[in-house]
């Protein structure tokens, strides 16, 4: 029988990297990830775990010191939110080049200034080009989910890559919702011994880390770099149907919710997804055909299978909660280099909401829908790109 | 603990942990100061470098000079990658998945030190990691070009703060480090340098017996941005210890010894004069340049006497 909790998104992952008992995990304080940090040092203090935590002072050197740990030779944890994640920037490329499976939670955060707290999907939208795997969740359970499948793609033998596990700030990290933990011994035997490869530790044989590459070879080095990535989508969907065996619940690449026989589309990640799902069962009901696309494995992009899934529509939204000023936002960007080499494909538009916090409501929802409709029967020209909920001050 | 001969005669019979055919300057100080640490260590070591000459001259791929485990990150942040390391050596340890003693050790400039290092140094300092940070001091950003740095000293003409006509070099004093470091209140803190080489080892030899954070500045002569002959380096070293530029000291337990008091104490002019760094410091108008710093050491070099354990102030 399934036993059914109310917890936040915070406490949800606090609870699996309980159950994961990392070796090392180092974090620096950062609003809204802080809580779930807090709670991990509780399960510290009372010796639920035996993990060496590094309360290191930025996220720079919390960055710094999982690479030292990771390359150390065992499997390592950190999180962080919005600034913090800009900060560790630079590292980011370091965790990846040097191929440490360091998994992450990134509490979405806007990035400043003005200063903001509140969720938006600035911070990891600007990491996306760093070499990390990224994956990205729409409540609680889906980010329990995925956190405990990160270890097992990041430490793929033929993989060794670091991953994020994106959530939303505050909307999911603060607020709680219905789950379903795996037990703490189907999730130890589902993660699995960390196997060492090239371990610093190993003074038997010893490695140096982080050489000077000039231009006879970074080049290459970094082909290699992205030809791993190749890789990636078979490790996880494979991951994916190990876990759909212990837990019931299916992941893929994407979700996609009534697709098949739409005639428009939305495309949206995180939380927002929840809201549209109920707008667009509101919208069948009244004969609009209106599914909705929304990516869990961001980093590599399934260019292919998404084109798949969207070329047969007419118009699809891309609801992006960043952006890239003076350009498409990224997930945009993304959905329209899916769809460019089909003959067939939909009339794209890009709306950005949610920025800081902004509130999604089921009327943005309703008014992507009939815009959609109004391009579609040619009523109103489209138009590329464009901010929605805006206050109305003049 | 059996600390291991530091004589001669034995050390030549050792293992030297750094390679030959790295591509250091011939005459390079913080080569020197490489090889002098890691020969004063009997344990296995994990050591780490930020970004720096001795970074990018001792590993290049597919090449590497180090016969030991060593790892580079990035430039502000050895400190902490090798706090890393050691994090996970106690975790795997507790796990029972290591069983050999390691003693860490990072060789960062003071570039990496003093200015973009400090932040990531303060912290592992200050949450006791047990490894031991070496700073070899050449005093400026030298892989770049002997830019200024927070450890260049008075009136040294650099790149960034040439010696022209209207400014005469480096206008500010540097950056008291060991006192930084002591002000952490870490077990051991020293300062060294190579042209004084068994005390230089018997200071790491201390260290790495003391579990805890560790800190020891070792003077490190650098020929191109001092302007110096190659084969000056340890000339050189000897002549900042002999005018007091850079005393030799520790701070171990909160208590300072001076482990070399000179038997005469040379004006700094002497110090100065085989580098071309400084030498328009001996132009008739910047000669205060000269006499305030002098007057800056003979006050630093008082204070360390009064505060010293085994000076008759003291």
């Amino acid at each position: 029988m399934k036993k059914m909790t109310a917890v936040t998104g915070n406490e949800a992952l606090a609870e699996a990297l309980r159950q994961i008992n990392p070796d090392v995990c180092a974090a620096y304080p950062i609003t809204p990830q802080t809580d779930m940090m807090q709670r991990f040092a509780d399960f510290v203090a009372d010796g639920l775990v035996d993990t060496e935590m590094m309360l290191v002072e930025s996220e720079h050197s919390a960055m710094s010191a999982c690479i030292g740990a990771s390359a150390g030779g065992g499997r390592v944890a950190t999180a962080t939110s919005g600034p913090g994640l800009a900060l560790m920037w630079e590292m980011l490329y370091v965790a990846s080049g040097m191929r440490c499976p360091i998994v992450m939670p990134v509490i979405n955060r806007a990035l400043s200034a003005p200063l903001n707290i509140h969720c938006d999907h600035s911070d990891a939208m600007g990491a996306r080009d760093s070499g990390w795997i990224q994956l990205w969740s729409e409540n609680a359970q889906e980010a329990y989910d995925n956190l405990i499948m990160a270890f097992r793609i990041a430490e793929h033998a033929g993989i060794r890559l670091p991953v994020m596990v994106c959530m939303d700030g505050f909307i999911i990290s603060h607020s709680v919702g219905v789950m379903d933990f795996l037990s703490d011994d189907k999730v130890q035997r589902f993660v699995g011994d960390f196997t060492p490869q090239e371990a610093l530790l190993d003074i038997e044989r010893p490695v140096s880390y982080g050489p000077l590459i000039v231009t006879d070879q970074y080049h290459e080095y970094k082909k290699a770099q992205n030809e791993i990535m190749d890789s990636v989508f078979a490790v996880t969907e494979a991951v994916a149907s190990e876990f759909e065996y212990l837990s019931g619940r299916r992941y893929g690449l994407f979700e996609s919710y009534r697709l098949e026989d739409a005639e428009i589309g939305i495309v949206v990640l995180n939380s927002a997804a929840g809201t549209c799902k109920d707008i667009i069962d509101e919208a069948r009901e009244n004969g609009v055909k209106v599914g909705l696309l929304k990516p869990r494995l961001f980093r590599p992009f399934p260019y292919t299978a998404v084109a798949d899934a969207l070329s047969h529509l007419k118009a699809v939204c891309v609801l992006d909660r960043s952006d890239s000023f003076g350009a498409f936002a990224p997930l945009f960007a993304e959905i329209a280099a899916s769809l460019y080499p089909r003959e067939q494909r939909p009339v794209l538009l890009n709306r950005i909401y949610g920025l800081g916090g902004r509130d999604f409501m089921p009327e943005h929802v309703e008014a992507v829908i009939n815009e959609m409709m109004d391009v579609v029967s040619r009523r109103i020209a489209a138009m590329p790109k464009k901010y929605i909920s805006l206050r109305q001050y003049y | 603990m059996t600390t291991s001969s530091l004589k001669l005669k034995d050390l030549v019979n050792k293992d030297i942990r750094l390679a030959p055919g790295h591509r250091m300057c011939q005459g390079c100080g913080a080569a020197i100061v490489v090889k002098m640490a890691l020969l004063a260590i009997d344990k296995p070591v994990v050591a780490c470098s930020p970004t720096g000459c001795l970074e990018v001259t001792t590993c290049i791929s597919d090449y590497t000079a180090w016969k030991i485990p060593w790892i580079h990150s990035a430039f502000e942040n050895a400190a902490v990658t090798l706090a890393g390391v050691e994090t996970m050596y106690r975790a795997l340890k507790k796990r029972g998945k290591i069983s050999q003693d390691m003693t860490f050790v990072v060789f960062a400039g003071d570039g990496g030190t003093y200015d973009i290092g400090l932040q990531s140094l303060s912290g592992v300092m200050e949450r006791g990691h047990d490894l031991l940070y070496i700073c070899y001091d050449n005093g400026a950003y030298m892989n770049t070009g002997t830019q200024r740095s927070g450890a260049t000293p008075l009136g040294a003409s650099t790149t960034t703060s040439p010696a022209g006509s209207a400014v005469p070099g480096k206008l500010q004093t540097r950056k008291d480090i060991v006192k930084i470091l002591a002000a952490h209140n870490i077990p051991y803190v020293a300062q060294a340098c190579p042209g004084h080489h068994p005390d230089l080892m018997r200071k790491v030899q201390k260290a790495v017996s003391i579990s805890g954070p560790k800190f020891i500045n070792i003077l490190s002569p650098c020929h191109r941005g001092w302007r110096s002959k190659a084969d000056d380096a340890i000339t050189i070293s000897k002549l900042a210890v002999s005018s007091c530029f850079w005393p030799l000291y520790e701070i171990e337990q909160g208590v300072t010894r001076l482990t070399h008091v000179p038997k005469e104490k040379i004006p700094l002019e002497q110090f100065l004069r085989p580098q071309g760094r400084f030498s328009h410091l001996f132009r008739p108008e910047n000669e205060w340049i000269i006499r305030e710093a002098q007057k800056q050491i003979d006050a630093e070099w008082d204070l360390l006497n009064k505060n010293s354990c085994n000076t008759e102030n003291g």
